[in-house]
């Protein structure tokens, strides 16, 4: 993945150098700016069983701030936000691999260095009995909810 | 051997008529006895198909994935456009402008529809409200939950953005949307039971050539939709996918 462009970010940023499960690096720029969850929506994604984007609707691209051929063929991880704790992410794909569903509140990251809190459930695709990928649905969390999960995650990072 | 048809009870009850002139077509272009069965019920249509009382079926999306996944039926089509969407509405004069105002103890007025409750229990997320702190109170019909509203009896409800739309000028002036969904990815769909199997690519045919006549481009208007498009297996098992998430 490429780093992200600090000429792209408006404003005061904080930079990061985020190490993934494969051991790549990527260098990022936070803003702290939230964008809210637009009422009524569904962000929808699905990537293969590497984790790469294979498809996603019209929200999610609103919401990542990143143009659709800009995000498919990218790894998950493209909206990963430092603040974001790796045990969360290490407990969602050890979850959905042994082919279960995976619930829980994430902090995106946008390409402008923003960020937008989800409620995010990821379900494997089986077919035929085997994975062949893997479906997330996000959906707009409460505020109480996403105070709590800011809480916890802060502890864990 | 009769051939068994069934629509989701979640159709308005003005298009009656044409689901029984959309089946008398259906049975001419396939020279064969169908039966339709119009239940007045999301319940008597689920022990209908429990029972095995169904071969054809123009299904909302929860019943299609238990049918797809648990029973062995196969999607073939859906009106194109029209995904299933839905509306929270609350009196004109109720206090809250969006769902986040709602509090708990909140009376939620909602049909049998399980489509539009899994979506309106969505929708009341972002104010931390669930079943265990809100009243929930059930009525028969599209049109009852509205008047449930209008009433007091119940702060909001839950309604498909069809049902909405066929209210009178005179109700819906009395109602005001909190929130519309605009999920895009949940539809009804028109599926073929294992008893028509081998006949599966001869019905979705004749149901993706429909608008192609004037006789069937009128049934599709009178039914509310232009066209059927076809739908391929990946599809509705991804559309399955995605209600799976939607009911935990």
């Amino acid at each position: 993945m490429k780093d992200m462009d600090r000429a792209q970010i408006p404003g005061e940023a904080t930079e990061y150098t985020q190490t993934y499960a494969d051991g790549t690096q990527r260098r990022v720029f936070v803003t702290g700016v939230e964008t809210p969850y637009p009422h009524g929506k569904l962000i929808v994604s699905r990537t293969d069983t590497a984790g790469i984007i294979t498809e996603c609707n019209q929200s999610f691209v609103d919401m990542s701030g990143y143009t659709e051929a800009e995000i498919i063929g990218q790894p998950h991880c493209l909206l990963r936000h430092p603040d974001m704790p790796a045990a969360a992410f290490r407990d969602l794909w050890e979850t959905v691999k042994a082919g279960r569903q995976w619930n829980g509140y994430v902090k995106n990251l946008r390409k402008d260095g923003g960020h937008y809190w989800v409620y995010a459930t990821v379900v494997p695709n089986v077919r035929n009995g085997n994975i062949v990928g893997y479906t997330s649905v996000r959906r707009e969390p409460s505020r109480e909810n996403v105070a709590s999960a800011e809480e916890q995650y802060r502890s864990l990072s | 051997m009769t051939i068994n048809l069934t629509v989701s009870p979640s159709f308005p009850n003005e298009r009656i008529t044409d689901w029984y002139i959309f089946n008398t077509w259906l049975q001419r272009a396939l020279n064969l006895p169908i039966h339709l069965e119009l239940y007045d019920s999301f319940g008597a249509q689920r022990a209908a198909i429990a029972a095995g009382k169904v071969d054809l079926i123009y299904a909302n999306p929860f019943d299609a994935s238990l049918l797809v996944r648990e029973k062995g039926f196969q999607a073939i089509a859906r009106p194109e456009g029209q995904p299933d969407e839905m509306v929270i509405v609350t009196a004109a004069d109720h206090p809250a402008n969006e769902i986040p105002d709602l509090k708990p103890g909140t009376r939620v007025a909602c049909s049998e529809d399980p489509c539009v409750n899994t979506v309106g229990r969505i929708l009341l997320e972002p104010a931390n409200l669930g079943t265990d702190n809100t009243v929930e109170l059930r009525r028969e019909t599209y049109i009852q939950v509205a008047r449930a509203i209008m009433r007091g009896e119940a702060d909001v409800g839950f309604l498909p953005v069809e049902a909405f739309e066929a209210l009178s000028s005179l109700v819906k002036r009395d109602l005001r949307i909190l929130v519309t969904s605009q999920l895009h990815v949940i539809h009804h769909v028109f599926l073929v039971g294992p008893a028509l199997h081998e006949r599966a690519e001869e019905i979705a045919a004749l149901l993706t050539g429909m608008h192609e006549t004037e006789k069937g481009r009128g049934i599709l208007e009178a039914l509310g939709a232009h066209r059927w498009q076809a739908v391929h297996q990946e599809d509705v098992e991804f559309m399955i996918d995605i209600i799976s998430t939607l009911t935990q």
